[in-house]
């Protein structure tokens, strides 16, 4: 892997520093609503770039992904709930529930292919969201609020705002660079050998659903550690968080931003997130405009963002 | 055992109104190979549409009937201006479109309805309950909604399988080249079975509202639904979809009517009464699940027809 000097790496490195610098800003402008927003994204975009892994490397359309995001929530809430407040044991535990959640699900739904894929993913992950609201303990319907952020024993405080941002960020990167290591790795390259040419593959001698299952996992997981942040960002954790339409908006990030590209997801959710916060500034109606909006996305720009600052030079 | 009969007919009643959003979707699915999403949009839009044209008409079947033109319109148009071009596009491009078709919707409609929802009265002669057997009453617009469902799925059945269009239609299904070199107009074709599931939807989303209420997002819920039909009755599959609606439609009207019932008898009441809901709403789910891990193309694969 060369690190060749073309839009898409300047994009990428840009998108690093900016993320970077951004609490500066924040606090030199005394700007920090600018600072919530991009928790949020930031959070978003880790959970963007782990649908990635599985959407776009892997092809596995999996349109359940927010599943995970209130799995991680749930264990985080139900824990403080119960009064378990040690961040050692919630995130664990919240990364724990994912995997285990995306094992037994991946293992039914890879039996599957196409469509078949997108919609048993979708129908598990509904059944997520109906045994959520079901959970009266913990608030059915109306959520379960998380009174104390995780305790990590004074070595972060997740209630102060610029180490909590840095903490995603954190995650965030960490994300994208597992993903890097794996794209590139022969596990990696078997997955997306699978993606080309299932029967290669096969015929070669590769046994496709277990490696799709491992990615599968991974994946899974990575987005249950962005619940987990997500349930500290907002101390709330709902129903809402896995509804169908929330895997939608993970599947429209990745998308927008570039599917199969490191850094595509988080300028997708970046891009979503924003053009959702200017837009229902404007107007109440932003749908309106965004929803045609994704329309002519996917109908002129293939590729998404990434596809537009140029073709892949090595991935 | 009059509940039970009364819960059949009920299930009966919500499979047939399933089977006549599912069929739009299987068709425009199993002949142009879309996805749409925004099929949930067309049968809110039908809701809509038949709400305000029946207040504004005075009249409702003349309402219910505008109604029906109007989003067969709808639907020819949002074939002519978005989808005909993501005709042979991945997947994932459709779930995309239309999902942003779907948000386009749900604003419009708060936009010129507002966000509260509508409702649709009854008129008086489908309002009354009526008498099938001696001592056994049944709402009448739920009858009406039976009879008008089957007839409905009869003709359907009738056109696809017997008429000149139908033989077309499933003609430009299993070979679209071929049907457009032997000089058929495959474009208007599709636009006209587009339109043909917009109007079912539609009728579906009209005959449900007086049952429950018109509101923003009425149609994604069903949509998943729907999904789940074609799925389980195998995509592209009219006859798959007919017995997978009625068989979701049974599980799930039965499911919520006596799931809680059954659970109390094996659970503490608190337990039963706290599982029962989940339960029954994701009896259809796992339902689906087990059928995909046992067939993963569904009961009636499209392609072994």
């Amino acid at each position: 892997m060369s690190f060749a000097f073309n839009a898409r790496n300047a994009a990428a490195a840009l998108l690093v520093a900016g993320l970077l610098l951004l609490p500066l800003y924040s606090s030199l402008s005394g700007n920090v609503f600018v600072l919530t927003l991009f928790t949020r994204i930031v959070i978003f975009a880790l959970a963007a770039v782990s649908l990635n892994l599985i959407m776009g490397y892997g092809g596995m359309m999996s349109f359940g992904h927010a599943a995970y995001l209130g799995i991680g929530g749930y264990a985080v809430g139900i824990l403080a709930f119960e009064g378990i407040g040690s961040g050692f044991i919630q995130w664990p535990v919240a990364l724990l529930a994912s995997a285990l959640y995306a094992l037994v699900i991946g293992a039914l739904s890879l039996r599957t292919r196409g469509v078949y894929f997108i919609m048993i993913t979708l129908a598990f992950a509904q059944m997520a969201y109906y045994v959520a609201s079901s959970l009266a303990r913990y608030g059915g319907d109306d959520g379960l609020t998380i009174y104390k952020r995780s305790n990590f024993a004074g070595l972060i405080n997740l209630s102060s705002r610029v180490p909590f941002y840095y903490l995603c960020l954190a995650c965030l990167f960490g994300g994208i660079y597992l993903i890097w290591r794996i794209v590139n790795s022969r596990f990696g390259l078997v997955v997306q050998g699978l993606r080309s040419n299932e029967a290669r593959m096969q015929a070669i001698g590769f046994p496709a659903t277990r490696y799709r299952l491992v990615c599968f996992v991974i994946a899974g997981t990575m987005c249950g550690l962005a619940g987990a942040l997500l349930a500290n960002n907002t101390d709330f954790v709902s129903p809402a968080a896995m509804y169908w339409t929330r895997s939608g908006d993970l599947m429209v990030m990745v998308i927008l931003g570039g599917m199969g590209t490191l850094f595509g997801p988080v300028i997708g959710a970046i891009a979503y997130l924003v053009l959702e916060d200017v837009l229902s500034r404007c107007t109440e109606y932003w749908a309106l405009i965004m929803g045609p909006l994704l329309l002519l996305i996917v109908l002129f720009g293939r590729g998404g963002i990434m596809g537009l600052l140029g073709r892949r030079g090595d991935g | 055992m009059l509940l039970v009969a009364e819960q059949l007919l009920n299930g009966l009643q919500f499979g047939l109104l399933l089977f006549l959003l599912a069929a739009g979707l299987t068709l425009v699915f199993g002949i142009m190979d879309l996805v749409n999403l925004a099929h949930g949009s067309l049968y809110m839009m039908g809701a809509y549409f038949a709400a305000s044209l029946v207040a504004w008409s005075g009249s409702y079947v003349i309402g219910v009937a505008l109604a029906l033109g109007a989003t067969f319109l709808l639907g020819v148009v949002l074939e002519f201006v978005a989808l005909r071009h993501l005709y042979g596009r991945d997947h994932l491009d459709h779930v995309l479109a239309t999902f942003g078709l779907i948000l386009f919707f749900n604003d419009a409609v708060r936009l010129i309805w507002g966000p509260e929802g509508l409702s649709l009265p009854l008129p008086a002669w489908l309002s009354a309950p009526i008498q099938i057997v001696p001592g056994f009453f049944y709402p009448s617009y739920r009858l009406a909604i039976i009879v008008v469902a089957l007839a409905v799925a009869l003709m359907l059945y009738w056109v696809v399988m017997r008429t000149r269009i139908g033989m077309l239609i499933r003609a430009g299904a299993s070979n679209r080249e071929m049907i457009g070199a032997l000089g058929i107009n495959i474009k208007l074709l599709y636009t006209l079975v587009f339109g043909l599931g917009a109007a079912l939807a539609g009728l579906a989303g009209l005959m449900q509202a007086p049952i429950l209420t018109v509101q923003i997002g009425m149609g994604e819920n069903i949509l998943i639904l729907a999904f789940v039909i074609i799925v389980i009755g195998g995509i592209g599959s009219i006859r798959g979809a007919f017995l997978a609606a009625i068989f979701v439609g049974m599980i799930d009207t039965l499911g919520r009517a006596f799931l809680p019932e059954l659970l109390r008898k094996m659970l503490s009441s608190a337990a039963a009464s706290t599982a029962a809901p989940a339960i029954s709403s994701m009896l259809i789910y796992l339902v689906m699940a087990i059928v995909l891990v046992v067939r993963p193309e569904g009961l009636f694969p499209a392609s072994k027809r």
